[in-house]
């Protein structure tokens, strides 16, 4: 059954929480970033007009996107890549596979790619004999630690820098009990350069593609993307079809906003252009749907193959920041993730749109107008069209919805609760099932409800 | 004209004075107002749990029993948010719903943009710390929130800036979400729970007395978790601090 496998975001949040210090931390440490952010923003005086045209830029794109995709891949082949089609994340491995055993190529370094860790590309490569190393400081710490990312641009960012020191002490060596950021980034430094050296193969992920040129733009902090495909000669790319823009010139606008957006910089510290192969290589291309046709022909949820996974939302989010990235249990988390996972599979993650207070503040930080409060919204309707939702939950609301049809129900239910809960004792009014009444007080009941009040007073 | 009250069921049962208040800062500014006793809920419960077919019918009533007023006015961001921003789910093409719609106003945006209220006499001597209930702020656009980057306003600042007195406390985080958020705050109970004591921490650092916010049911979770915290800080609706109610007297609950 599927409810068997349905995940259950409330529960783990509540674990998460119950760590107060540690939940505390990754409250501020993401509310820091989501500072940071304001502060980009508001150095840039047409921030809202670059929204709108970020926004209206990709809604022109995938309206078109079989034109665009199409001019991609002659241009690209032009540039002198190889451009392949995966309708599902099994075809991308498999073809990603395949072109390293035509390249004999054993030993993988990988830069930070959302599309793979959707596609499970990391397992997949290991099971067929494949050595692969995630070269993102933060994915390698959690790739060493057996986890998964639990954010989209900040992998590691729920584990402390202790952690962080017995994981390098026990995988590569560094002394016991150390944790100084400065000497950890440089023991990860040396461990990833011999991994560098000894590459067969580069993969990365696409930040934008270009139609009209065929060029790819990878954007990273640590420059990691770029050694990895400078080192080796072969270079596979691996981005869901989304990822087009247009022109060049449209290029400046998602730049401007992308880094700013995802951490406050003003650019990333390396945003790297490819045409093609290096001089002797071969660069690879692999365009993946996975799903996204499907998204892409509802129109209540069109808007979200919009995002650019800069994490704004996530960072904004006031439940993400408490309750942590692996509490959704899914590869992307926070408000766009809980848009996106139930619309692949809405039986294991119908729990993810209801995580959330709808505040609305990830659809005012997203840096192309993703409505994602208003989707959330409309994904709970879907939930329980689906007949995912509770059956306590739906009777609940089946039986409150007759109330208050009712005026004269409503008035008579109204009344005896307010009636009934001072007469009680306490231990009776916060009794197990009173959910609210665990960390918080009832109102104190009025006599008297405004109706009543406002009868006395003005006549009928 | 002819303003129709709308008093959220929560309120009408729970919070009595906070409508009473909204009426007699109306009549203060020479609004009669009627309250249609056929009201109930705006339905939000249910459509916020995904529940199309139990919210339609409650969306109905509010439609029949608001449809021949000139104005709308509720104390309440949220419930009047779930009436301009959403109902058209439920009612699109219905007969008067697209006036129902545009004339649906929450009290402090009424009292700014219709009424064109400025000023407002009283004495509140008190540190306030106003919070921005999230459907007011990002739907109704009561203030800009602090992701856009656009003029800063603030029509609850406003409006309670001009009672002699009164101080308007500075939070490090000016408009996060208390963790209400309506079935949330019990089906999601320990984030809940966890953002509402981070934002009543955030008002302690500031000296605030009294906390208040267009929203009664942000409110009533900081208040109930408040009150078990022992944490000595009160709240008000924003429309009580205009009718000029002294601060309540906390009572504690540890």
């Amino acid at each position: 059954m599927s409810r068997a496998a349905a995940h259950d975001h409330a529960s783990q949040a509540a674990a998460f929480v119950s760590d107060s210090r540690r939940a505390h931390w990754h409250d501020q440490a993401l509310w820091f970033v989501r500072a940071k952010r304001d502060k980009a923003a508001h150095g840039v005086a047409e921030w809202e007009r670059l929204r709108e045209d970020a926004a209206a830029i990709k809604r022109h794109t995938l309206a078109r996107l079989a034109e665009y995709l199409e001019q991609f891949e002659q241009a690209a082949k032009g540039c002198g890549a190889h451009v392949h089609w995966a309708a599902t994340a099994e075809d991308h491995n498999r073809i990603v596979l395949d072109i390293l055993r035509e390249h004999q190529a054993r030993r993988v370094v990988k830069s930070k790619s959302m599309l793979t860790e959707e596609c499970e590309l990391n397992a997949y490569l290991t099971g067929n004999g494949i050595d692969v190393v995630d070269t993102d400081l933060g994915e390698r710490i959690v790739q060493l630690r057996g986890e998964s990312p639990s954010h989209i641009v900040l992998p590691a960012i729920h584990i402390t820098k202790e952690e962080v020191g017995d994981t390098f002490h026990r995988y590569l060596g560094t002394d016991a009990g150390a944790s100084d950021p400065t000497y950890l980034a440089e023991a990860a430094r040396g461990h990833l350069r011999q991994k560098f050296l000894r590459a067969d193969a580069g993969i990365t992920g696409v930040n934008f593609a270009i139609a009209e040129t065929g060029g790819l733009v990878v954007c990273t902090n640590e420059g990691n993307a770029d050694l990895g495909v400078s080192l080796p000669s072969l270079h596979i790319a691996c981005m869901g079809i989304e990822k087009l823009i247009p022109r060049v010139e449209d290029l400046g606008v998602f730049l401007r906003l992308l880094a700013r957006s995802a951490t406050g910089q003003p650019i990333t510290a390396y945003t790297s252009h490819f045409h093609g192969p290096n001089p002797g290589g071969d660069l690879h291309i692999v365009l993946v749907d996975n799903g996204r046709s499907g998204i892409r022909s509802r129109p209540k949820f069109f808007d979200a193959l919009r995002c650019i996974r800069c994490g704004a939302c996530m960072n904004t989010c006031p439940v993400y920041r408490r309750s942590g990235g692996d509490s959704y249990g899914a590869t992307i988390p926070g408000p766009i993730g809980s848009v996106l996972h139930p619309l692949r599979d809405i039986a294991t993650h119908a729990s993810l749109p209801y995580a959330c207070s709808l505040c609305g503040s990830c659809s005012d930080v997203c840096p192309v107008r993703i409505p994602l409060h208003a989707q959330l919204l409309a994904m709970r309707g879907e939930v329980a069209e689906s007949g995912e939702l509770a059956w306590s939950k739906r009777m609940l609301m089946k039986f409150t919805s007759v109330v208050l049809r009712h005026t004269w129900l409503y008035r008579v239910a109204g009344g005896a609760v307010r009636w009934m809960v001072p007469r009680l004792p306490r231990r009776v009014v916060y009794n197990r099932w009173n959910i609210w009444g665990r960390n918080r007080e009832l109102p104190d009941m009025p006599r008297r409800s405004f109706r009543a009040l406002y009868r006395r007073r003005h006549g009928s | 004209m002819r303003v129709g009250l709308f008093i959220p069921c929560y309120i009408d049962q729970f919070f009595p004075d906070v409508g009473l208040a909204t009426v007699e800062v109306l009549q203060r500014f020479g609004i009669a107002v009627d309250f249609p006793s056929a009201q109930t809920c705006c339905g939000q419960p249910m459509a916020n749990s995904g529940c199309t077919n139990e919210t339609r019918p409650l969306a109905e009533k509010y439609l029949q029993t608001f449809r021949d007023y000139d104005y709308i006015v509720c104390p309440s961001g949220s419930c009047v948010a779930m009436v301009r921003h959403h109902y058209s789910h439920y009612l699109q093409e219905r007969p008067g719903f697209d006036h129902v719609q545009s004339r649906t106003f929450e009290l402090c945006e009424f009292l700014v943009d219709i009424v064109n209220v400025e000023s407002i006499e009283g004495v509140f001597p008190h540190r306030v710390g106003v919070h921005q209930s999230c459907h007011g702020l990002r739907e109704l656009r009561l203030a800009n929130s602090s992701e856009q980057v656009v003029t800063p306003f603030n029509k609850i600042a406003m409006l309670i800036s001009s009672l002699e007195g009164i101080q308007v406390t500075r939070l490090t985080r000016p408009d996060e979400c208390c963790g209400f958020g309506g079935t949330f705050s019990v089906f999601e109970e320990a984030v809940s729970t966890a953002m509402g004591m981070d934002r009543l921490r955030d008002h302690q650092q500031a000296g605030t007395e009294v906390i208040t916010a267009a929203d009664m049911s942000c409110l009533m979770h900081l208040d109930g978790l408040s009150r078990r915290n022992a944490m000595n800080i009160p709240v008000m609706h924003v429309a009580q601090i205009l009718a000029g109610r002294p601060l309540p007297k906390e009572p504690v609950t540890a």
